[in-house]
């Protein structure tokens, strides 16, 4: 096998707030002094994504995948753990301040009402990029503005518009567009299509679909639609309180979740035809990343848990070919098949 | 436009092409909400009124005030409406030196601009400068930079330019400065709340990441988007800036006499204010608060114009 394009190793990313002056004051004063607040956003994930594939990551909102792709991405610096693109580190950071980014690496953020600057012509936030980094000869970047608009699927005459003169699926083309005149060897999408209408989606979606057999894309897909997913996906990860807990082949995933969690989301997806039949909410709330429960994160709402799960992390481990699956299920049993 | 890039679908209607949207086309919008409010237009008559007869006061007032020769001691204290030895009516009368009033009142406002609108904008730099460096990079930076802000918030303008003048001396650079001193907090204030909501906004992180460096993001994305309260508050600081000024000279720390300004007008006939000689100090005191209301009423049309609730 060759060398994965992208290589996300034992990444964690803890947020850390210190309590105001105020607040430590008053707790002084209270005896309750106030603690350092931490949130477990992303604890020790490891990925990998070959060149030309597109990698879903899928969870729950709060589960850490915003974050795990800021951290692709080079927004964020992981806590622990480092994240390489061909080799090279994605950031560099100096005390957790990202200082430098690679270029190689574009975002696609979910809601393009505000991931366009509103006062700068499309054109222009198009063109910019490569300008500042020289990738496009100046003499050539209104063709090169042109050419990416057209392949995006809009006129290169609305160069010289603002953004609010275009509607939410067309200002998703144009940041498609602004990503893609970097020539990014990965393409974070993070919640792409999640704000736009479902007629709209479909269209973004084929567009993404299209660039990716022209172009040869790489791409870290995130969201939580899960029919989405398996549209546009070679592989999927779930994702669920900052850990990693099941990853396999899209089509496999969905023919046999293994986790308990992906099989209880599986059974959460309302679905046409399937007539008024109640769907299955996954009982319970999701545990707060601020406060992550003893052993195996979805242990409080799982419902084949055992005194195992609630006091060891399952480690990710495999279970059959491409797959793995982080669950006692698969590694040794959860330790309630001895009682019973 | 058929649109060929969708395998699926169909052909994605696209809406017809809407007009560009240039700067033209913006500012004719601005003022067809401006002109909605008839009292505003009619300020920002008076205040374009006010500076062409003040910067082209050497064309229009009848006589030079900064010209000893032209004055004559025979022609003190003469009425509005009476005629001096050099063959006009004074129409708002001279002071104690012959001095024609309404000549000085138009000399001075060119100098209450000159003052006023430079101030603002070296003070609107200024704040601009501090405002976005301290929600740009946060933390330590924030913290330092808005302290001193606030700091000099919690004091009156008027005192710090005191302070200040007193320790500068007369003339109109170091009043300019003062004024600037005095008045930048405000556009620091401004820029650093408007600064600090866009920061988070989505496109400045797209901006970064693609990278751009550092001066870009602040230039080309997070100045143009929190320039329309500034220019807000601007408008109001030159008002305040005038004011500020005329009750500095007023109080005799400000512009001599032989460089007249509106406050220093007024100084100078509230000298005569227990006797009849009250056009001395009333008109250049018209003069200026007509100036400094007339400001304000475009100011806030301005606001309520940029105000994103009453867009369209």
């Amino acid at each position: 096998m060759t060398e994965p394009l992208l290589k996300i190793e034992a990444v964690s990313k803890r947020f850390s707030r210190r309590p105001a002056l105020a607040e430590r004051l008053a707790g002084r004063i209270t005896g309750r002094p106030a603690r350092d607040e931490t949130v477990h956003a992303v604890t020790d994930v490891t990925l990998e994504v070959a060149r030309g594939e597109v990698l879903g990551v899928v969870g729950e909102s709060g589960c850490g995948k915003s974050t795990l792709g800021r951290m692709v991405a080079g927004i964020h610096a992981p806590s622990e753990g480092r994240v390489t693109l061909a080799g090279q580190p994605v950031a560099r950071d100096r005390g957790g301040h990202v200082t430098k980014l690679t270029p190689n690496v574009q975002m696609i953020h979910q809601d393009p009402f505000a991931s366009l600057n509103p006062r700068m012509k499309v054109g222009e936030t198009i063109a910019e990029g490569p300008r500042q980094h020289g990738l496009t000869p100046p003499a050539e970047i209104p063709a090169m503005v042109r050419a990416l608009m057209a392949q995006v699927g809009l006129e290169g005459a609305y160069a010289n518009r603002l953004p609010h003169q275009f509607s939410g699926g067309q200002r998703q083309r144009i940041a498609i567009a602004r990503a893609l005149a970097m020539r990014p060897d990965l393409l974070v999408l993070d919640e792409a299509v999640a704000s736009l209408d479902v007629s709209i989606q479909a269209q973004v979606l084929n567009l993404f679909l299209q660039l990716r057999r022209d172009l040869g894309l790489t791409a870290l897909f995130i969201s939580h639609d899960l029919s989405v997913v398996r549209h546009v996906c070679d592989r999927v990860a779930i994702m669920y309180l900052g850990r990693l807990v099941e990853l396999a082949p899209a089509e496999e995933l969905y023919a046999a979740p293994k986790h308990p969690y992906t099989a209880a989301l599986f059974a959460s997806v309302p679905e046409i035809g399937r007539g008024r039949r109640a769907f299955h909410p996954i009982e319970g709330e999701i545990p707060s990343p601020l406060d992550p429960p003893p052993g195996c994160p979805f242990h409080p709402r799982c419902p084949m848990a055992g005194p195992r799960c609630r006091t060891e992390v399952p480690a990710l481990g495999p279970a059959g070919p491409g797959r793995a699956v982080a669950c006692h299920l698969e590694h040794g049993g959860t330790g309630a098949e001895v009682a019973a | 436009m058929s649109d060929t890039t969708l395998s699926e679908g169909g052909p994605v209607p696209v809406p017809s092409a809407p007009p560009a949207e240039t700067r033209a086309t913006r500012l004719r919008h601005f003022w067809d909400d401006y002109r909605r409010a008839p009292m505003a237009v009619a300020a920002l008559g008076l205040v374009v009124l006010m500076l062409l007869l003040s910067f082209g006061a050497p064309l229009v007032a009848p006589q030079d005030p900064y010209d000893m020769a032209a004055l004559d001691y025979a022609d003190a204290f003469l009425r509005p409406g009476e005629t001096g030895s050099g063959g006009y009516v004074h129409l708002l009368g001279t002071d104690n030196a012959g001095r024609d009033m309404l000549s000085a009142i138009l000399y001075g406002l060119k100098t209450s601009f000159v003052i006023g609108l430079s101030a603002g904008a070296l003070a609107l730099a200024l704040g601009i400068s501090v405002g976005l460096t301290a929600a740009y990079f946060g933390s330590r930076v924030e913290a330092l930079l808005m302290r001193v802000v606030d700091l000099q918030l919690s004091m009156p303008a008027i005192l710090l330019a005191l302070v200040l003048v007193a320790v500068l001396g007369q003339g109109v650079a170091q009043i300019v400065l003062a004024l600037v001193v005095a008045q930048y907090a405000y556009f620091a204030r401004t820029t650093h709340g408007a600064a600090t909501a866009e920061r988070r906004k989505d496109y400045i992180e797209a901006a970064r990441s693609t990278p751009l460096p550092t001066h870009r993001v602040l230039l080309r994305h997070l100045l143009p988007n929190v320039m329309p309260p500034l220019i807000v508050v601007a408008t109001v600081q030159v008002a305040s800036a005038i004011a500020l000024e005329a009750t500095l000279s007023f109080l005799g720390v400000g512009l001599p006499l032989t460089e007249p300004s509106l406050g220093s007008l007024i100084s100078n006939g509230f000298k005569y204010i227990h006797t009849d000689r009250t056009w001395l100090s009333i008109y250049p005191g018209v003069a200026l608060m007509v100036t400094v209301v007339a400001i304000n009423l475009v100011g806030d049309q301005v606001r309520t114009v940029l105000d994103p609730r009453n867009s369209r």
